[in-house]
Order: C-alpha cells, then structure tokens, then sequence
C-alpha cells in the first residue's frame, strides 16, 4: 500500500492527496483525529511536490497517537490535564520519520493516558469504528486505528501498553504490531507503564508495518532501555514451509466468542495448507497474567501520572491556596475516572505494607509468565491465537464496569509482560466485524511473526475489506 | 553532652561534573538566569528518558572508598515518590536497597579532645531537585516561585549514624568530609547550596525531630543548638518533644514545624525500569588505586617527612589547597619554618580578610620564610610583608622590604648599638647586677631606637645580657 | 477490605482531592479489582525472582558532556502561572 502511496504521490501531488485527506477528516463521523497539523504538514507536502527527496516515507502522511511527543504539535494523552501542552522536542520516532521524509498530518485519538481498551476514555469523547459506528474501534491506540481504517490516513503510528496497538488493529481489521520491548526507543512516549510499552505501527497491510518498522526501530542512547543495532525486516520472506506453529491452550475455549474462535482456527489451518506445522502448547500462567499485568501497569502508573499537577503545564484553573490542596483539586478535576482509579489504586498497591502482597508478587508472577513463553518457544518459533477474545463491542457497553473491560485483554497482556513481539492481523469477520489473529514472535524475532503473517495475508482476502465509509 | 544524640543526612552536590546526573544540561548555572539550563529531561517533560552519567558514578565510587564504605557489586536506582513543587516528576530518582557504598566511616576530633570514628550508614546517588523561592519566609510566604536549574544536579547523600554528640561535633564531622570530598577533587564547596543537611536529633530517651535542608556549615551549628535548647526546655517543663520535620529559618535563628499529616510519609520505593541495572565491581580496583592521598594520611606524612608538629600538620592538611601551597614552599624554604609561617600566619590573615591560598603565591611564601631564614627580616617585618601582599600594596617581598626599609640591620650595627647602649646605661646595668632581670629591657629599648627598630627584639635582648653579663 | 479511610488516605497519598459522593462508589469498585487481584496468591512464587525489566541489559551511560539546554523561554513556554523567568507555585504551607 504505502509503495504504491509513494508511486502515486511523485506522479501526482502530495499537497492534493493530504488535502483530499484533511477535507475528508472534517466530515468524518469517527473523531479519531484530536488535531490536525495542517500548515506544517501542507508546506511539507509542498515542498515534497517541488523535490520529492531520497526518503523511505518521503511524502507519506502519518497520524500519531496523542501520547507521542511531537515538537509544536499539542501533545495530551487525550486527558484535560495536559490540554494545550506544546512539547519544545520530537520524540525519536518522530525524528526517524521526518528524517525519511514522512508528513507529521495530526495527532489521534485514545484511551485517556493509554489506559483504555476502547477509547472511550478520553477527554475529546469515543472515537468510533468505521466498521459500525456504534461499536468502539479498541483501544487505546483508538483513533490511529480507526483513521487507516477508514482511509483518513495511509498509516498511524500507536503505543502498547497491554495490547493497545493490536486490540484496536483487531477490531477495526488492520495490521498491528508491538514490538520487543527495548526494540523502538520509548523517547517521546509519554510514561503510562515503561516498563511494558512500546510504540508500534498500525497499517493496511504487514509490508507497510515492517516499511516502518525499518524507520522507527533501531537503537536509540536517551532510551537505557534501547537494544543494540539496527534491523532490516523488508522484503519479507513469503512461505511458511517447515514453521512450526504453537497454539496455546489457554486462549481458546471459556470466555472466547464462537465466531472469534472459528475465524482464528480457520487462519490455522490456512496457514497449515500453506506449510506450516502446528502443535498445541501450554501457557499455564496465562490465567494470572491480567492480575499481574494491571497490579504492575497500575502500580507504574501511580508514579508515571504524579508529574502533571499543573505548576509546569497542562491544567491550572481557580485561586491558587496551598500546593497541596491546589495540586490535589487539580489532579482531581483534570484526570477522568479512569485514570483516577488506576493512580489510585497504583499508589495502594505500591504504599506501605502492600508493595510486597501486590507489586513484588506481581513482578514475580511475571517472571513466571516470561519463563512460559520461553518453554513453549523452544519446541515452536512461533505462538497463534486470537488477538481479542470478542469482536468489538457496543460504546458505553461495558465502560461502568471497569473490571469487564479489563478482562477483554486476556490474550495481549501476557506479551508485554513477556516483553515479546506480537502482530495482529485481520484473520475473518464475525458478522460484519473484524477479527485478528494475533502471531506472538521470540525477543527480537519480529521477522518470523512479519514473514508468516504477510504470507497469511497474501493468502486471504481480509485485508482487501474495506469498511462502507471507504 | 552524651545527652544529645545527632546523626546527618548529608546532601553534596557533585559539582565538579560538567553536566547533570540524567541529563547533558551543564551543571555551571551559579549566576545564570531562572530555568536557563533545564531540558526535557530535568524538566520532568511528558515523555523524555533519564540516562545515568557514568562519570558520576565514578565520582561516587571514589567517595564511597574514601569514607572507608563497602562498594556494592551492583546497584540499582529507585523512584521515591513524593509531591512538591521542586520536584518535577513527581518523585525523585535515588537508591533505596542496595545502595552505591555501606557501612564506612571517619575520624574526627572529638568534644573531650579524644580523636574518634563517626560511623557512615551509607552514601547513595540521587538527582537534586529544584530550587524554591519563597515570597518571604516559608511559612508566611503567599506564593513560592521556582527555578529548575538545579534540578537533576548529581547528589551524593552520606547518612551517618547516631555518632555525634553536639553542634560542635557536628561542624567538624562536616568539616572533615568537606575536606576529604576537595581532596577528591568531586566537590567545590564554595558553590552557593552544594552542601545541604538534614538533621536528626533528639535527647536521651527521647524522640527524635528532623530538621530539614541547612545550608552552610555555621547554619548547622546555629540549628542544632537552638534545636538542643527547645528539646531540653521541653524536657525540663515537661512536654513531650513530638517526632516531626522542622525547617531551619536562618533569618529568625529557630527551627519551625513544617505541619504536615502525621505518618503520611510512604515513599512508595521501587525500581526505576527505565534504568537498567549497575554492575560496578570491576570498577572498584581501578578507582581505589588513583586515589589521592586523603588528609590523615598527609597529615601522618607531614609529621614524618617534615618533622612538624601534628598541630600544624592537621592545620596544614585541613584544605587540599593549602595543604599543595605548604608543599610547594617546603620544597624551596626550610619546611618547620614553612609550616609555622603558613599555619599560624598565612591561614590566619587569609582567614581575616575572607581570601583563599590561591591568592598567595607560593614563591613569595617562599621568599619570606627564606628571608626568615637567614635573618634578613624581622618577625614584625615578614607579617607586614604578608600584609601588604594581600591587600595589593607591594608588588613582591622583595620590593616591599625596599621599599618600606624592612631590611633587618646588619649585626655589626646592632653589635655596635649594642655596645653604645650598655655603656650609656650605667644605671641599668647597675640595677641588672642587683638583680632586677627587666632593667635589662630598658637598654634592648635604647638599642632598638638606635637602629630605628631594625633589629629583632629577642635577639638584641640576647646581646644585651651578654654584653652585660660581660662586664 | 479496603475502606472509606483508606480510600482517603491514598486520595492524600496521590494528591488527588477525592469528594465525598465519590468515595463509596471508590470502596466498591476497588474492593471488586482488588479481589480479582487476590487470585495472585495462588500462584506458588516461592523462589521466583521478580522480573523489573524484560531486557537484560547494564551498564549503559552517557559521558559526562554538557550540552546545549532549553531557552529560558521554551522551558517557561508551558507554564500556565510565571513570574519574572519562575514557574509560580502554590504556597507551601
């Protein structure tokens, strides 16, 4: 897609496609855009159509999630509290991209600090999926999902906490991937769990995910975290001959839709006629991971979120009394509910007397969870299932229920506390709703979850789908 | 005073490192603009990254080894999370278990005269935090500006045990580990806010108060011993002195409550992940060999290599710089006479006029001691020397003692003064031979105004009796 | 069980000023997310270490070199309240 988006763009006019763009966002009934960049990104596109440049994205619009640092460009997690926040530095992927040549075209709705798995938190309203208007597009990387869906945007870039690029790839039948945690640099990313998220992108097809892949990923020396040396995933080797598929038993059966089940099970035996072996394996922590993951991700959280009390950015309204009491009203009006419930329950689970019972047992329960997936990847070089236990559901459905919601990431959580690569790529339809098939890679393997998944999508027609409001 | 039990929190500023402990900002912001040297990092903006300044843990590597401490093979930093305006992430990045260095300590003198160990719980590395200015006191202020220039400053906070018992000792366990950090070349003390302590204190038997963030050493004092008499007035009316954190208001002379929720202290310690962990042990032998000799071993050598007393010895090694100074004229001038001049002199005019030894130049020292020496100059005639050198009137000994006249006289004038004066004085020496020893002053007064003061008093008093005693 | 005291208490802990109608609502659903988080103790972690970070990295550095910082400007940019190059905060006390 982004290939021939490139072909397109030196025949005609960049300025002309992001105009056609940008008119289409502003009649869009989806609020997947929170802001668009458009002079900066119409002069680019400009001075793109004068001299297109030697640039591997070079012309390409991409929309980036509210929480990734953008010079000039309001950054706020989609939370009044940093409402009007103008960050004075790019983030590394975005330096990366504007390096190769890409148009910076807005900032995209989510989850409210990330923590969401249907973008319904944030402060700006639901973003909607373009598949059904009434459903939510996942979460949290929402609105970038939603816009390359709906064809507001040939690419987003996302971020994934416990599944919030591939959930929402899920449900709005796009590709999506998280990478090995420490494989794209967290500089710019703005802090919900650092110690389990990582950027990734949110495409058409798995050739445009590893295209930008190849920008994005690389090491990066403001980011400790950041691995070593620089990869290279295009093209991708097509074939799945003599891979060795694992189907873990925990994700399926109680709790997974029918149909969900049935489109996942029917890409596994795709991808068997194409060559691939499979053999069930066991992820037997899988049952405690959710636990884990929100008592860690809650727990980081508490800390990450205590910056924004309004004295630096973001927020700041009435007379100011003592700091205290003028953080506190702050902290309390400019966070919603949801994220009010995680810092709180975060500082519970970290404060005296209960670090041990919540935090340590968590990171302990992790180690378990990371030591399954390294068994079961010794006898498999890779793991199938479904991204989403469900196809997406219904806004305001379950957003009283925190605990429900939180369930629904069952099967993306383990990952990134396993710190492993995951792709989700559209496998089915259960109704007229997407289903993704999520392929889960070794540390730093992303080329053998690229390889069976562009192999898989080359295959079927899924990805060809478009929604009515294409 | 074994009453009075005090232990320190001592935060030093690794200022002698070019930039902050996470972040490239330049550590030079003494006279600079309000939050002219912040980043995205110190800053605390959404998004960016902390990475560790190796040299910084180099440096307090070296001071782990120089307060005797253990060097942990692997340390690791933590968040302390806590909220307040300096603090711009909202928590503080520091070392919690497993710290840099544990278990060290230093000798200092003691109240009873007796020299003795000051135990160090540990020292860890940590980011300073932002600086507040309060509009008035802190208490009274109506609102409170801040300036992050400081912040992410690399800190090194050395935690002592319970150990001292007074301000005094107080002052000079502070005094000591100033003086071991310049050694060390990881501090510059005189850097306005680059050594803060915190303070525990408390009465036998009973609890504790904390008194926070005391800057300069004479602030110290002045806060412990205000602090020492309120417990004690407490005690002796019977109060309870109540476990809090009080704040040292240096205008005032007292220490004030900070009121804040009782047990709502709970750092909520963990793991900083975007940190990875540090393995230093293979560090440690390196470090330990380049270190530079610290003060009681020079002080111990002095004594030795240039038969000095340990008096003058300690004084000499108290401050690397002088301790440097004193060598280099030992090298060109007699050292006993050296150390004398350089101790009890020098340090004392250098003191008096606020003035560090490196306005002085060592080969002037030299000179004078060497005019000393050789009794070209008289005691009165070298202070004067010192004097006019310091306060920039004389360009050198040499051309002072020109052109003032300073110039001792020469002996076969003070041996003829002497001569003149003995027999001028039939009188007093009348007076010596019945016996009174001080009619012998009056002629060394004659003398002295024959040779317009010219002479050493002691000596011509020398030549006095012995002409006399002659006769 | 978690109660409208704590439920204060962690409010103050987080600085986040918790209203009265709020709080039984917060006992509720924290109680209900806490129990689900209580199926961790059935997990045997005797000897399991605590995995902090998934990379096993160490060692990693900057070289102590100063380099260019923010503008006083850019770094007051954002400030909803300044005063003469200061952030303005709140009183202390």
């Amino acid at each position: 897609m982004l290939m021939e988006l490139k072909e397109q763009l030196l025949s005609g006019s960049a300025e002309e496609y992001l105009n056609k763009l940008f008119l289409k966002i502003e009649k869009s009934p989806l609020n997947g855009f929170t802001s668009l960049a458009r002079e900066s990104a119409l002069q680019q596109a400009r001075e793109f159509d004068k001299n297109p440049g030697q640039g591997r994205l070079a012309g390409v619009p991409i929309a980036i999630k509210e929480c990734i640092s953008t010079k000039g460009i309001e950054t706020n997690c989609s939370s009044n509290i940093l409402r009007g926040y103008i960050p004075p530095y790019d983030a590394h992927v975005i330096e990366q991209l504007k390096a190769e040549g890409a148009i910076i075209m807005g900032k995209t709705n989510m989850d409210e600090f990330a923590m969401g798995s249907s973008t319904e938190t944030s402060c700006f309203g639901p973003t909607r999926n373009p598949w059904d208007y009434d459903c939510v597009p996942g979460g949290s990387s929402g609105g970038s999902a939603a816009v390359v869906a709906g064809g507001e945007a040939p690419c987003a870039l996302g971020s994934d906490t416990g599944g919030s690029v591939r959930c929402p790839a899920s449900f709005c039948g796009i590709v999506g991937l998280k990478p090995t945690y420490g494989l794209v640099s967290r500089y710019g990313l703005v802090a919900y769990a650092n110690s389990l998220e990582q950027i990734g992108p949110l495409t058409r097809t798995v050739e445009d995910t590893a295209l930008l892949m190849e920008v994005i990923a690389g090491h990066d020396e403001r980011d400790t975290t950041s691995a070593e040396g620089k990869k290279r995933y295009l093209p991708i080797r097509e074939g799945v001959s003599g891979l060795k598929i694992g189907i873990p038993r925990e994700y399926f059966g109680e709790g997974v839709s029918k149909e969900v089940e049935k489109a996942v099970w029917d890409a596994i035996n795709t991808l068997e006629s194409l060559g691939a072996a499979w053999q069930e394996v066991s992820l037997p922590h899988t049952k405690h991971a959710l636990a884990a993951y929100y008592v860690i991700a809650m727990s980081e959280a508490s800390s990450n979120l205590a910056r924004f009390d309004g004295l630096r950015y973001g927020l700041r309204f009435g007379e100011d009394k003592d700091w205290h009491t003028t953080f506190s009203d702050i902290r309390a009006r400019g966070f919603g509910p949801e994220a009010k419930r995680r810092i709180l329950l975060g500082t519970y689970a970290l404060s005296a007397g209960y670090y041990g019972r919540y935090y340590l047992k968590a990171l302990k329960v992790r180690t378990l969870i990371k030591e399954d997936f390294l068994r079961a990847f010794k006898d498999v070089d890779l793991l199938a299932g479904p991204t989403m236990p469900i196809p997406a559901f219904k806004i305001g459905e379950r957003i009283n229920d925190p605990l429900s919601l939180y369930l629904a990431d069952v099967f993306t959580v383990p990952i990134n506390l396993a710190g492993v690569p995951a792709i989700s790529v559209p496998c089915g339809f259960a109704g007229h709703l997407p289903v993704g098939l999520q392929l889960i890679g070794k540390h730093f393997d992303e080329a053998t979850i690229l390889q069976a998944a562009h192999t898989f999508e080359k295959a079927t027609p899924f990805h060809e789908k478009t929604p009515a409001v294409i | 005073m074994e009453d009075v039990i005090i232990g320190l929190e001592i935060h030093v500023q690794l200022n002698r490192l070019r930039s902050k402990m996470f972040c490239g900002c330049s550590t030079d912001y003494h006279n600079s603009e309000p939050n002219s040297h912040t980043c995205p990092v110190c800053l605390g903006l959404p998004g960016s990254l902390p990475v560790l300044n190796k040299k910084a843990v180099e440096f307090g590597i070296k001071v782990g080894l120089a307060l005797n401490c253990t060097i942990e093979e692997e340390t690791l930093f933590y968040r302390k999370n806590y909220y307040y305006p300096d603090l711009p992430k909202g928590f503080q990045i520091s070392q919690y278990d497993f710290p840099l260095a544990t278990r060290g300590h230093i000798m200092i003198l003691g109240d009873d005269g007796v020299e003795r160990d000051i135990r160090i719980n540990r020292a860890h590395m940590e980011e300073d935090p932002g600086r507040l200015v309060h509009a008035g006191t802190i208490d009274r202020a109506k609102y409170t500006m801040v300036d992050y220039n400081r912040c992410g400053m690399p800190l090194l906070e050395v935690v002592t045990e319970p150990d001292l018992h007074s301000p005094k000792e107080a002052r000079a366990f502070l005094d000591k580990l100033k003086s071991i950090l310049e050694y060390l070349e990881v501090f510059d003390g005189s850097l306005e806010g680059s050594m803060r302590v915190d303070a525990n204190i408390s009465l036998k038997g009973g609890d504790r108060t904390e008194i926070k963030n005391i800057s300069g050493f004479k602030g110290v004092e002045k806060a412990l011993s205000y602090e020492i008499t309120r417990q004690k007035n407490m005690q002796r009316r019977n109060i309870k002195v109540v476990q809090e954190t009080r704040h040292f208001d240096e205008i005032r002379n007292i220490t004030v409550s900070i009121r804040s929720k009782v047990g709502a202290h709970d750092y909520r310690y963990f793991p900083e992940c975007d940190l990875v962990g540090l393995r230093i042990a293979s560090w440690v032998p390196a470090i330990k060999a380049a270190l530079p000799e610290l003060p009681d071993a020079k002080r111990k050598r002095f004594v030795e290599q240039y038969n000095l007393s340990d008096d003058h010895a300690k004084s000499l090694t108290s401050e690397i710089k002088v301790a440097n100074f004193y060598e280099a004229v030992a090298a060109r001038a007699p050292p006993k006479l050296a150390a004398v001049w350089i101790a009890d002199v020098l340090k004392g005019e250098l003191n008096y006029r606020d003035q560090t030894v490196d306005g002085f130049s060592q080969e002037h020292m030299a000179e004078i001691v060497n005019m000393l020496a050789e009794s070209k100059i008289t005691e009165d005639g070298a202070v004067q020397i010192i004097r006019d050198l310091l306060d920039g009137r004389g360009s050198s000994p040499d051309e002072i003692v020109k052109s003032k006249g300073l110039g001792k006289a020469k002996d076969d004038v003070v041996q003829k003064a002497v001569r003149e004066a003995v027999a001028e004085s039939a009188d007093a020496v009348a007076d010596y031979k019945a016996g009174s020893e001080r009619a012998l002053n009056f002629i060394v007064g004659v003398v002295m105004k024959k040779t317009r003061g010219k002479a050493s008093p002691g000596e011509v008093h020398k030549l006095v009796k012995a002409e006399v005693e002659k006769m | 069980m978690i109660t409208k005291v704590d439920v204060e208490h962690i409010g103050w802990l987080a600085s986040i000023k918790i209203e009265d109608d709020e709080k039984d609502k917060l006992v509720e659903q924290f109680n209900s997310i806490l129990e689900y988080f209580h199926q961790l103790d059935e997990v045997d972690t005797e000897g399991v270490e605590p995995t902090y970070r998934v990379v096993e990295l160490a060692n990693i550095f900057r070289e102590d070199v100063a380099c260019p910082s923010l503008s006083q400007e850019e770094a007051l940019r954002n400030a909803p309240r300044r005063e003469n190059g200061y952030f303005k905060s709140p009183r202390i006390v």
